[in-house]
C-alpha cells in the first residue's frame, strides 16, 4: 500500500518536473536555432544553411549590443544595490515591529506589483520631466526601484520574522561595537535573504521595458529595447542572438543561487510567516 | 572584582502604567553569585538587561565599584548576559563562538586559539572546538554559552535561567561547574529565575521579587526560617499560616497557646511553621503539642505529605513514609511542632 502511494508521488513529481524544463527550455530552443541559422522556412525541421553571421553582427561594434549589455547590467546592478539598502531596513521594521499603519504601508509597497506599470509610469513620467530625471539612466535606474522594491522587502520582512534580535544584543554583551554587530551576526543571519530578494530584484530591473522606455526617453537603450527593436524589424537570426545573451545572466544567476531558492529556506516566505 | 549596587532602579516600559520593576535596590558585594527571585514578569529579565546595558532604565542607577554605568554603552560594561537559550551563533563553529569576545576585542588569532581551547578544557569540552551549536546538546550549548561568557572574563557575569532548561541530573553537574568556575575567577555573578530552588541550590544570597518589586534579600535558608510575609512564605512552599496575637514569648492562636523562640515579633501577626518541620509528637505531651486528625495522606515516593486538621484550622506536613505508613485517613495523631522551626510574620 505504502510503496504503491510512494510510487504514485514519485511519477507525479517526475511527470511535473518535465512538463516544468518542457515549458520553459522548450520555447529557448527556437531561439537558439534562428541565431545560427541562414534562412529558416517552412516546412523545413531544420535550418537548411547553417551560420554564425548572426551572432558576429551582435558582438560587432555597430550593433551595440555589446554597450548596451554593459549598460543593462550597470542598471540592474545599481538597482539592486539600492534595493537592498533600502529594502533590508524596511523589512526589519515591517518583519520584526508591530507599528500603527502597518497594513498600509505593506499594501503600498506591494501596490507596483499588483497595479499595472503602464498606469503608474504615466504618472511617474511627469514628475521625472519636471525634476529632469527623464532620458537619463539615473531616471531610469529610479523607475526601476518601483517594481524591484517590493519584492526586496518582501522576501526581508520574512527573513526578519523569523530573526531573533536577541542573537545582537548578545553580540552587544560579549564587547561587540553596533557595525560589528551587524557584520558578523546579523548579515550572515540574514544573507539568504539577500541574495533571494537582490536576485529578484536584478532580474526584475533587467527584464523592465516600458518604464525604461518612457523614462529612458529612447536615450537609454537597455538589452530589452534592442531585442524588441530587432524582434520587430523581422531579424529573427540577430533576435536569436540576442535573445540567448539576453536570458543569460538570469540562467547564470540561478545557478549561484538555486539552493536558497529552496522551499526550505526562510528567505521564500514573505509577510506569511510574520 | 566588582562590587555592584543598584538604586531605586525603575522601568516603565512606554505605554505601560504600572512599572515593570519598582524602585529596586540591591548591594552586590565582589565576587558573590548573587540570585534574583520571582515569578516570570516579576521585572527580573528588566533588571538584568538595565545591568547590562540592554535596556534603559526609567530611573535609578546602576553602579560598578561606585561609578554609575548608566552611560557606557552594553559594549564596554564588563558586563557579559548569558541568555536563557544560549543564543550560540549558528553560523560559527563552537570555538569561533567561545573565541567571539575576544575577536572582538582585536586579541591574536593564535592566543584567542590558545585561550579558547583552555576554554573548551575548563567547561569539559575539549574536543568540540570544531563543531556547529546545532549538532550539540542542549548541556553542551549551555557550557558553550558559559565559556564564551567567562573566555573574555568580564567584571560582572549575568544569567538567564542557567539550569531551567536541563534535566535534573545535568542540573547538579551544571551548577558545580557554574560554582567552581566563579569562584575561581572570582566573577561578582547575578543570575535570574523562577525557580526557587534553583536560586537556593547555586546562589550565596538571594533577592526575592514579587510584582516589581524586592520583598526580601537574604542568605538562601532565611527564607525558609524568617520569611518576611505571607508571599514570601508561599513562593518557598510554606502552607502553614495561623492568625493569632503574639506576646513574643506565646503564641495565641485557634491551635492553642504555643511556646515560641526568642526574639519573635510581638502584637496581631500569623505563625508560619515549615510542613517538613512537623513531627510526631513523642510519648510525653509536652509543649507545642497538638492532637490532629488525618485528613488526607499524600504518598510523594521519597516523603509522604498528610492534610491534617487541628480543630477547625488545615496544618499541612511532611514526614517519612516510613514514620507514617501504619497510619490511615481519620486516624488521629499527635503532633509536635518544635519551638525553634516556628516564626511570626507581622
Amino acid at each position: 500500500m505504502t510503496t504503491k502511494e510512494t510510487l504514485g508521488i514519485r511519477s507525479f513529481r517526475v511527470l511535473t518536473g518535465a512538463v516544468l524544463i518542457t515549458w520553459l527550455i522548450l520555447p529557448l530552443v527556437p531561439l537558439a536555432i534562428w541565431s545560427f541559422a541562414k534562412g529558416w522556412f517552412y516546412p523545413d525541421l531544420l535550418p537548411r544553411n547553417w551560420s554564425l553571421r548572426a551572432w558576429e553582427y551582435a558582438m560587432s561594434d555597430t550593433s551595440g549590443v555589446l554597450a548596451s549589455l554593459w549598460l543593462t547590467i550597470w542598471i540592474s546592478l545599481v538597482a539592486t544595490f539600492l534595493s537592498v539598502l533600502v529594502g533590508v531596513p524596511a523589512g526589519r521594521a515591517l518583519g520584526m515591529y508591530k507599528f500603527r499603519g502597518k497594513e498600509i504601508v505593506e499594501l503600498l509597497i506591494l501596490a507596483p506589483t499588483i497595479v499595472p506599470g503602464i498606469a503608474v509610469v504615466l504618472g511617474i513620467h511627469s514628475i521625472f520631466i519636471s525634476l529632469g530625471l527623464t532620458n537619463s539612466v539615473e531616471g531610469v535606474i529610479l523607475v526601476h526601484l518601483i517594481p524591484t522594491l517590493p519584492y526586496m522587502v518582501l522576501v526581508m520582512s520574512g527573513i526578519f520574522a523569523n530573526y531573533d534580535p536577541a542573537f545582537e544584543a548578545q553580540a552587544r554583551s560579549l564587547g561587540a561595537s553596533p557595525l560589528k554587530t551587524f557584520w558578523y551576526v546579523t548579515l550572515p543571519a540574514i544573507r539568504p535573504g539577500i541574495i533571494v530578494g537582490g536576485l529578484f530584484a536584478f532580474l526584475v530591473s533587467w527584464s523592465q521595458y516600458i518604464l525604461t522606455l518612457l523614462i529612458g526617453g529612447g536615450r537609454v537603450e537597455t538589452l530589452p529595447l534592442l531585442l524588441f527593436n530587432f524582434a520587430t524589424s523581422g531579424r529573427n537570426d540577430i533576435t536569436g542572438a540576442i535573445g540567448m545573451i539576453y536570458i543569460l545572466p538570469g540562467i547564470i544567476i540561478l545557478l549561484l543561487t538555486a539552493k536558497h531558492l529552496s522551499g526550505r529556506s526562510g528567505a521564500v516566505g514573505g509577510f506569511g510567516q510574520i | 572584582m566588582t562590587h555592584v549596587s543598584i538604586k531605586e532602579l525603575t522601568k516603565v516600559y512606554p505605554g505601560a502604567t504600572e512599572p515593570s520593576l519598582d524602585r529596586l535596590s540591591l548591594e552586590i558585594p565582589t565576587g558573590e553569585l548573587t540570585a534574583l527571585l520571582g515569578p516570570s514578569g516579576c521585572g527580573k529579565t528588566t533588571t538584568m538587561k538595565m545591568i547590562a546595558g540592554l535596556l534603559e532604565p526609567t530611573s535609578g542607577d546602576v553602579t560598578f565599584d561606585g561609578r554609575s554605568v548608566l552611560k557606557d554603552k552594553p559594549e564596554d560594561r564588563g558586563v557579559v548576559m548569558v541568555f536563557q537559550n544560549y543564543l550560540l551563533f549558528p553560523y560559527m563553529s563552537v570555538a569561533d563562538n567561545v573565541g567571539f569576545g575576544l575577536k572582538m576585542r582585536k586579541v591574536d588569532p593564535v592566543e584567542i586559539k590558545r585561550r579558547v581551547g583552555e576554554m573548551l578544557e575548563l567547561v569539559k569540552l575539549p574536543d568540540l572546538g570544531d563543531r556547529k551549536p546545532s549538532a550539540l546538546s542542549g548541556g553542551q550549548q549551555q557550557r558553550v554559552a558559559l565559556a564564551r561568557a567567562l573566555i573574555v572574563q568580564p567584571n560582572v557575569l549575568l544569567l538567564d535561567e542557567p539550569l531551567s532548561n536541563l534535566d535534573a541530573h545535568l542540573r547538579f553537574e551544571m551548577r558545580d561547574l557554574i560554582r567552581s568556575l566563579q569562584q575561581e575567577m572570582g566573577i561578582t555573578t547575578i543570575f535570574v529565575t523562577h525557580d526557587q530552588e534553583e536560586a537556593v541550590v547555586l546562589a550565596d544570597r538571594v533577592a526575592l521579587i514579587l510584582d516589581g518589586r524586592m520583598k526580601q534579600y537574604d542568605l538562601p535558608d532565611a527564607f525558609y526560617k524568617r520569611p518576611v510575609d505571607e508571599a514570601t512564605a508561599r513562593f518557598f512552599g510554606g502552607h502553614n499560616f495561623v492568625p493569632g496575637t503574639s506576646d513574643g514569648c506565646r503564641f495565641d492562636s485557634p491551635l492553642g497557646k504555643l511556646t515560641l523562640p526568642e526574639g519573635a515579633a510581638t502584637g496581631q501577626g500569623k505563625l508560619t511553621f515549615r510542613p517538613e518541620n512537623v513531627r510526631i509528637a513523642p510519648e510525653a505531651a509536652g509543649q507545642n503539642t497538638l492532637n490532629a486528625v488525618i485528613a488526607d495522606i499524600i504518598y510523594l515516593g521519597t516523603q509522604t505529605r498528610l492534610k491534617l486538621r487541628v480543630g477547625e484550622t488545615e496544618v499541612d506536613a511532611i514526614m517519612n513514609p516510613n514514620e507514617v505508613e501504619t497510619f490511615s485517613v481519620g486516624d488521629t495523631l499527635p503532633i509536635y511542632l518544635p519551638i525553634s522551626t516556628l516564626w511570626v510574620i507581622r
